[in-house]
């Protein structure tokens, strides 16, 4: 076989041009932008032995930064797919003034700049800051520390579950609601029996983009977190002080493991979604 | 019988009020504070100060880096998206799956790892860093560094926005004109281009407002120097760490009103051109 034949098994013979050279120059980019640091960032931790990985990523100092992390964003996300569940339903079913502009406006977190976003949230919840001076008569310090963090990732997180809960609540089928009133369903039941379940795929949707984003998160973080080792030290910024070391393996193991159980997890995530899809239908 | 219908629809008053309240009460706590919170910081001391902390030289190299690094990196994305785009929604082949999760995968990689990757690659004790470092070619600590990290976190906006839609509209107008004998080039830009001119448009907005604000890829390659390769994020961090907090919120104030008009042509573009925009999620 040729290897012109043996191409074209691999592609389906098509009428526009452009094919070549479109595709070559994709191919070429991923394999610059992401395939080859990529695949430095799978291969480098090994390259002072194992047991440099494992001591790495069993050091009490990792797994406390680890916990922090995936922790701290796993909470975030349950308070955003609350709070979030009911600012969709909010402004998909009700009319207010100011509707249009908070709808607009819950994007903030995508557009606005995570450090300045950080150094915002420090000045609001430092012990002297608007809403940490409310608490800090009680002494209950926010800023510097994991609630703090996690405060940062409400924030970063918020927009992912109304957005990923508005256009299925948009789409939704009214007459299953009349149908529930119609059989003598209250509002609250109709609402926890009819509603909750339909939506519930979505929610679940949000809430992982909400904490894979959070796990990840840096720049809004740093400024509230303080950054103590052990108590609010993220794991990125774990991996940024590998760096500073020069400890290349150790970064590379951190980011590694990190990227690892964010995928399980949002594995385990998707299962359990289309789980629900399933049975809800 | 449509007054009852819409009856059952709707909330009891006092849920629908609580509702509402609740959920302005948590818009405001979480989003509209911070942003307040970082003009009313910037403007603590009048604006004769908020204007001088604006026109430092090492503030000015930071606008100028910011606008280079986007000036660069969105220009390289959006032609990576236009080609990737063209070649997953025009043609049929092995692999194309494959090829959609490596585009989408940047977004699902923490920033600092998007910065480390390349740091591994070409830092003082990187793959090529050594090698590079014999011809002079400094990667790490310098603007090329920089580039390249805003390229990685920024590569999928364009491509992401352009596909669906491009898969949507389908390339029958496309192999029409290219029946007739158009060029590829003149049916790109006489066929496909008008009808993507608006999706483009606004990956190309979203892709420029993350360059222009990527910060932990950014800090990891860069080195944070001062009015060399501290890009307005990063100068933001410098600022702040130096305690010069009126500085430090005037530069991220620039940096909230561009992402304010960010938002505001995103809702107008939304708004305007829904049918042809792909409405992808944000992230």
């Amino acid at each position: 076989m040729t290897a012109a034949s043996r191409l074209r098994r691999l592609v389906e013979p098509s009428a526009l041009p452009g094919l070549g050279p479109t595709l070559g120059f994709t191919l070429v980019y991923l394999s610059f932008f992401v395939l080859l640091p990529l695949s430095a960032l799978a291969l480098r931790p090994w390259e002072l032995g194992f047991d440099h990985v494992r001591d790495v990523l069993t050091s009490e100092r990792t797994l406390a930064a680890l916990q922090l992390s995936f922790g701290a964003a796993f909470l975030a996300a349950c308070i955003n797919a609350v709070f979030g569940t009911i600012v969709a339903w909010v402004l998909v079913r009700y009319d207010f003034p100011g509707r249009r502009l908070l709808d607009a406006f819950i994007d903030l977190p995508f557009a606005l700049p995570t450090a300045v976003a950080g150094i915002a949230l420090a000045a609001i919840y430092a012990p002297n800051g608007l809403v940490g001076a409310l608490f800090a008569p009680y002494d209950i310090r926010i800023a510097f520390t994991p609630l703090g963090v996690m405060i940062a990732l409400i924030f970063v997180g918020f927009p992912f579950v109304v957005r990923s809960i508005q256009p299925v609540l948009e789409d939704f089928e009214t007459e299953a609601e009349e149908a529930a009133a119609t059989l003598g369903a209250n509002r609250l039941q109709t609402i926890h029996r009819v509603i909750l379940p339909a939506i519930t795929p979505s929610i679940l949707a949000g809430f992982s983009l909400a904490f894979a984003r959070a796990v990840g998160e840096y720049g809004s973080v740093i400024f509230i977190a303080g950054n103590i080792p052990m108590v609010s030290e993220i794991a990125p910024l774990l991996i940024v002080i590998r760096l500073e070391e020069f400890d290349y393996a150790g970064a590379a193991a951190v980011g590694l493991i990190m990227l690892s159980i964010s995928f399980v997890l949002l594995l385990l995530l998707n299962a359990l979604q289309s789980h629900i899809a399933r049975r809800g239908r | 019988m449509s007054d009852r219908r819409s009856a059952a629809k709707r909330d009891p008053s006092w849920l629908a009020g609580a509702l509402i309240a609740l959920a302005v009460l948590y818009f405001v706590l979480v989003l509209l504070l911070p942003l307040v919170t970082v003009f009313a910081e910037a403007l603590r001391r009048g604006f004769g100060e908020y204007f001088a902390a604006l026109q430092e030289p090492d503030a000015l190299a930071a606008i100028r880096l910011t606008l280079l690094v986007a000036a660069i990196a969105v220009p390289l994305n959006t032609v990576f998206g236009l080609a990737a785009a063209w070649a997953v929604t025009k043609f049929q082949f092995w692999g194309k799956s494959a090829l959609l999760t490596l585009i989408d995968l940047p977004f699902s990689i923490s920033p600092v790892i998007s910065g480390l990757v390349f740091v591994l690659l070409y830092g003082a004790r990187g793959w090529f860093g050594p090698l590079l470092d014999q011809y002079d070619i400094h990667v790490i600590f310098s603007v090329t560094g920089v580039v390249l990290a805003t390229v990685l976190v920024t590569l999928p906006f364009v491509a992401r926005e352009l596909i669906p839609l491009m898969q949507a509209q389908g390339s029958d107008e496309e192999a029409a004109a290219a029946t007739l004998g158009a060029s590829g080039w003149r049916t790109f830009f006489l066929v496909t281009l008008p009808n993507i001119k608006w999706a483009l448009m606004y990956g190309v907005l979203l892709c420029t407002a993350r360059a222009m604000g990527e910060f932990g890829a950014v800090a990891v390659v860069s080195g944070h120097i001062r009015g060399e390769t501290a890009t307005m994020p990063l100068h933001v961090e410098i600022l702040y760490n130096e305690y010069s907090f009126v500085a430090a919120f005037a530069v991220a104030s620039l940096l909230a009103l561009f992402a304010l008009v960010t938002l505001a042509v995103k809702s107008l573009l939304e708004a305007r051109f829904a049918q042809q925009l792909a409405a992808q999620r944000w992230r």
